[in-house]
């Protein structure tokens, strides 16, 4: 329990401080008085006594000062008094410290803010028990391909690696729900497999799980819907009344019985967004005409402990490439390109890694400069502190005393720093994450937590150290003999030669980040520039799902859009209108495989697939994609007549390669034989980035699979498209009321989100490169106006010996220019490395793209050029008379 | 943390104050006094050191102490040993003799 009687006594001493002095006080006199009545017994006169008990034993103040500093406290009261003291000094110099806190809160605000995005996507792991065991397996055809249901049934049956293996179908599942508690509300969903949650490691808070009774084939009579539902969604809708287990409700007017409801702390990272969730239903005997074939599930699979990644790869690649016949395979899912497995967490970061990463990397940079800045405004501050800390080292201090003093000051500045930083940190992680792409995994679990604390802690002692140990170091460097004279009037060589280091490696850092911002901005600009494939100027579009019993008649729901549309092109302002099952730009991904009845065989071998676009006439008039040939679907392509398609220009030069693609024949998956009849240009469907990809469009009359339910109406207007809005609204509400409108936007405004994760990456360069060349030139300005303070007597002599004004100007110019000079040598050398870092997230920019590099160079140098230009005038304008008779 | 000595072999001096308390209370002088004496001077202790290490024991909770007149009636902080100071000081000795021992036995073979 020593511990213990330590902390309280030492408390007990802090507490009554005065107390605990006295005795120590009372106690040395004492053991002094005893020392000289003992020798008093020699036979010494009581003056003789204690005159020799002095000399033995120095003076009682040095003897009760070293009893005193005895236990923690006294350490730790110590330490306050040098914050105290270091507060005080900060406090005279509110300059100073205003800058020094500033530029530190910015670097560690950064900082903090970028971690707290980082930390849950690439660092936690998922939020699983023994995520790390958890894979998502692709079939290997055109890079990465969704599995069909037989390939899951397949793996599952066959994989002795995998504990568990999941199927979480790609097409969501988007009931609407309508209760008393509110109006129509459109549910996000997905279909799983009825061990998805256990393969997971989740179990419902209430109810039960799926069973594999809830996942039979959707055409047995019988087997009721049964649902899930996140803890979101039962206390929003359902008032969190633990009644709903077995409930009946109606969702899309169909009866489903909720059976459970997952835990509140439970991620989906599949689909963040999902609320409820059902089961597959598909059919075991595996139909080759069914959708048990489509290539639209994502498997997920737990590998049993104690195996390894790779012998679970190894085991899917001699799956893939021995196929038995329990399991036959339907052509197009033959897996002949072999299985790509990777651990479910780097899949899901995958294509938003580099940009955090590079984010990241601007966070460091900029913390860097901003300790630099820091380092080097302090090292300025002890040229002024010289006689201060000379007075003190005379009157006793010891170097480590100053150096602790000195450090002590330095964790001040930083802590404050840290504070505000930490603060900013609070604020600006919600814009952060506003810029942040939508399709984050975990974007749910950003906040400023410990994690983050944690961090900013770290860093805030880090930078005291960093920051703090080379000024304490150099500033306690003072002799008696130099520092006499109590004003120094040559500069310290060393301290100058560090400084202008410093700002060397800041020009430098700054060079790099700025070097990145520019890289960013030209891809984004020449993004910006590629055609995507339609105007999108004065084009609104939004969603419309259709929900209700009646339909469930596919003619219902053709005539409801038809009628939806014909209103729209009612309303005055509108020009054309039509719908599409799917949008560009907008993340759907309605891909099938697309088989042309006579295929050059050069191109037979590959499974050609392509966005099936069941579409209104109109459609393509209303987006103005250009035809190329043929003719447009029109109102005449209905169910009865012939069956036509379009497909778009390099789809046909790709499959059908010097022929007239007109009057060839394809069909969409399984459905009957379609005739091209016009070729239309090609459209940027997932991004601006990624090439056209295939596109086949047929009239929602004769994609007689099913008709889509949910379309996306797209309306051309001749003025503000988004003006319309209301109108388009009210027009859609006259046919019929109950039909909830969804994901309302311009297409102007979905090209530019569609670039989301580049905006956020070059949002965050840019303001990180403003700030370090903020600071830069603020470091520049500092060093050479204390340049210009110190030599105020060289220059006054030169102007004295006839030195022309230009010349005196020239000369500082010169000094300043030459350190920004080497800054942006070493700096383009250091950004022509670390731009291989963003090399992944450029668009048809080179990595060495010269005009970025010259105009970087171009905007730091004459940022640079001005801030010496201060000094550098007052240095000009110095009165030789003046500034000479002073001394 | 703790003090230096210069005059009392590093290390010792926490046992030799133990030793001295435990035949009975003292005040600072009077430890430093008799471990000279007994030590036929070839120990001198320092206050500084002194004071610090009876502070340090006290805190180690073998040592207890409290304000007393002394035999010409002043005042003075009298230390008394605790029962777990006596059990740290029989652990000190035995420790020491084992080492004194193995450091005789080792400059006897030398010579």
């Amino acid at each position: 329990m020593s511990f213990w009687r330590h902390a309280s006594r030492g408390v007990r001493s802090l507490l009554n401080r005065s107390a605990a002095d006295r005795d120590i006080a009372d106690e040395v006199e004492n053991y002094f008085d005893e020392a000289a009545r003992s020798l008093q017994s020699t036979g010494l006169s009581p003056e003789e006594a204690r005159r020799a008990v002095r000399l033995q034993f120095g003076h009682v103040a040095g003897v009760q000062e070293r009893v005193r500093a005895y236990g923690w406290e006294n350490i730790a009261d110590t330490f306050g008094a040098d914050v105290r003291y270091g507060a005080r000094q900060l406090y005279r110099r509110p300059a100073f410290a205003l800058i020094a806190t500033l530029t530190l809160a910015l670097g560690i605000g950064a900082s903090t803010t970028i971690f707290s995005v980082v930390n849950p996507i690439l660092l936690q792991r998922l939020p699983y028990p023994d995520s790390g065991r958890l894979m998502i397996i692709w079939d290997g055809q055109n890079n990465r391909s969704d599995v069909t249901f037989g390939t899951y049934r397949e793996v599952e049956a066959r994989s002795r690696t995998f504990a568990s293996l999941a199927a979480v179908g790609r097409p969501p599942l988007q009931p609407t729900l309508t209760t008393d508690a509110g109006g129509p509300e459109r549910l996000e969903g997905q279909y799983v497999s009825a061990n998805y949650f256990r393969v997971l490691g989740v179990a419902p808070a209430l109810g039960r799980d799926f069973e594999a009774a809830d996942d039979r084939r959707l055409a047995e009579p019988g087997v009721p819907f049964v649902a899930l539902i996140s803890d979101a969604l039962w206390r929003r809708r359902f008032g969190a009344d633990p009644a709903i287990v077995g409930r009946q409700v109606l969702f899309s007017e169909t009866p489903v019985t909720i059976i459970g409801v997952l835990p509140r702390a439970f991620e989906n990272v599949l689909n963040p967004s999902a609320e409820i969730w059902s089961t597959l239903r598909y059919d075991p005997a595996l139909p080759l005409t069914g959708r048990e074939w489509g290539h639209h599930l994502r498997m997920i699979g737990r590998l049993r402990s104690g195996v390894r990644e790779e012998d679970a790869k190894r085991e899917l690649d001699a799956i893939a490439h021995a196929p038995v016949a329990e399991f036959p395979r339907a052509s197009w899912a033959s897996l002949r390109s072999g299985f790509i497995a990777t651990p479910l967490q780097d899949d899901l970061t995958r294509g938003v890694r580099p940009a955090l990463l590079a984010v990241l990397c601007a966070a460091a940079l900029l913390l860097t400069i901003a300790c630099v800045n820091v380092t080097n405004l302090i090292l300025a501050r002890g040229i002024d502190r010289r006689a201060e800390l000379t007075v003190r080292m005379a009157i006793g201090a010891s170097r480590t005393r100053l150096v602790r003093q000195l450090l002590a000051e330095t964790l001040l500045l930083v802590s404050v720093g840290g504070l505000i930083g930490v603060a900013v940190a609070y604020v600006v992680v919600d814009v952060v994450v506003a810029l942040l792409p939508p399709e984050l995994p975990r974007a749910g679990a950003i906040a400023v937590d410990g994690w983050a604390m944690t961090f900013a802690c770290g860093l805030v002692t880090m930078i005291s150290v960093l920051v703090g140990i080379v000024p304490a170091l150099e500033g306690s460097r003072v002799s008696l003999r130099s520092g006499a004279g109590l004003r120094s009037t040559t500069p310290s060589s060393r301290r100058d030669v560090m400084r202008r280091t410093l700002l060397v490696a800041q020009v430098a850092l700054a060079l790099v980040l700025l070097v990145g911002a520019g890289l960013l901005l030209r891809s984004l600009q020449h993004l910006f520039a590629v055609p995507t494939g339609f105007e999108p100027a004065n084009v609104l579009s939004l969603q419309v799902q259709t929900a209700g019993r009646r339909f469930r008649d596919p003619n219902a729901t053709h005539q409801f859009f038809t009628r939806v549309v014909d209103a729209v092109r009612q309303l005055p302002g509108v020009s054309a209108a039509g719908t599409t099952n799917q949008l560009p730009l907008t993340g759907d991904e309605d891909i099938w495989g697309v088989q042309f009845e006579s295929a050059p065989e050069a191109a037979a071998k590959e499974n050609p697939e392509g966005y099936r676009h069941a579409v209104s006439p109109g459609y393509v008039e209303a987006m103005r994609i250009p035809l190329r040939q043929g003719r447009l679907l029109n109102a005449l392509d209905v169910a009865n007549a012939p069956l036509v398609a379009m497909i778009n220009e390099s789809f046909a030069r790709r499959r059908l390669p010097g022929v007239d693609p007109i009057g060839h024949r394809l069909r969409i998956g399984p459905s009957p034989w379609f005739t091209v009849v016009g070729i239309v240009g090609d459209v940027r469907q997932t991004s601006l980035a990624v090439r056209p990809t295939d596109a086949v469009y047929v009239t929602n009359e004769q994609w007689t699979q099913f008709a889509d339910g949910a379309r996306w109406l797209v309306v051309r207007t001749t003025g503000d498209a988004a003006a319309l809005t209301p109108a388009i609204r009210r027009a859609i509400a006259s046919v019929d009321n109950g039909q909830p409108i969804l994901r309302i936007s311009t297409m102007e405004e979905r090209v530019s989100a569609s670039e989301a994760q580049r905006w956020f990456t070059l949002a965050l360069f840019e303001a990180f490169g403003v700030v370090a060349l903020i600071l830069a030139a603020v470091g520049t300005y500092g060093l050479l106006s204390g340049s210009v303070s110190e030599r105020v007597r060289e220059i006054a002599v030169r102007t004295a010996l006839g030195a022309t004004r230009i010349s005196v100007l020239a000369f500082v110019l010169r000094q300043g220019m030459s350190l920004t000079v080497a800054g942006i040598v070493i700096g383009l050398a250091a950004a022509v490395i670390a731009s291989r870092f963003l090399e992944t997230m450029l668009f048809s920019v080179s990595r060495l793209d010269a005009v970025t590099y010259v105009g970087v160079v171009v905007l730091l140098a004459t940022t640079s050029a001005f801030a010496c230009w201060i000094p550098a005038r007052r240095a000009a304008r110095l009165d030789p008379n003046v500034v000479l008779k002073a001394d | 943390m703790d003090a230096t000595n210069t005059d009392v072999i590093q290390g010792t001096l926490d046992m030799l104050i133990l030793k001295t308390l435990s035949l009975e209370p003292m005040h600072g002088f009077g430890i430093a006094r008799r471990v000279e004496q007994i030590s036929r001077g070839v120990f001198k202790v320092n206050p500084g050191s002194l004071l610090t290490a009876l502070a340090r024991l006290e805190r180690a909770g073998w040592l207890d102490s409290e304000w007393r007149d002394t035999a010409n009636s002043r005042r003075a902080k009298y230390y008394s040993l605790t029962r777990s100071g006596r059990r740290q000081l029989e652990a000190e000795t035995d420790d020491w003799t084992r080492r004194a021992a193995a450091v005789a036995r080792i400059l006897k073979t030398e010579g």
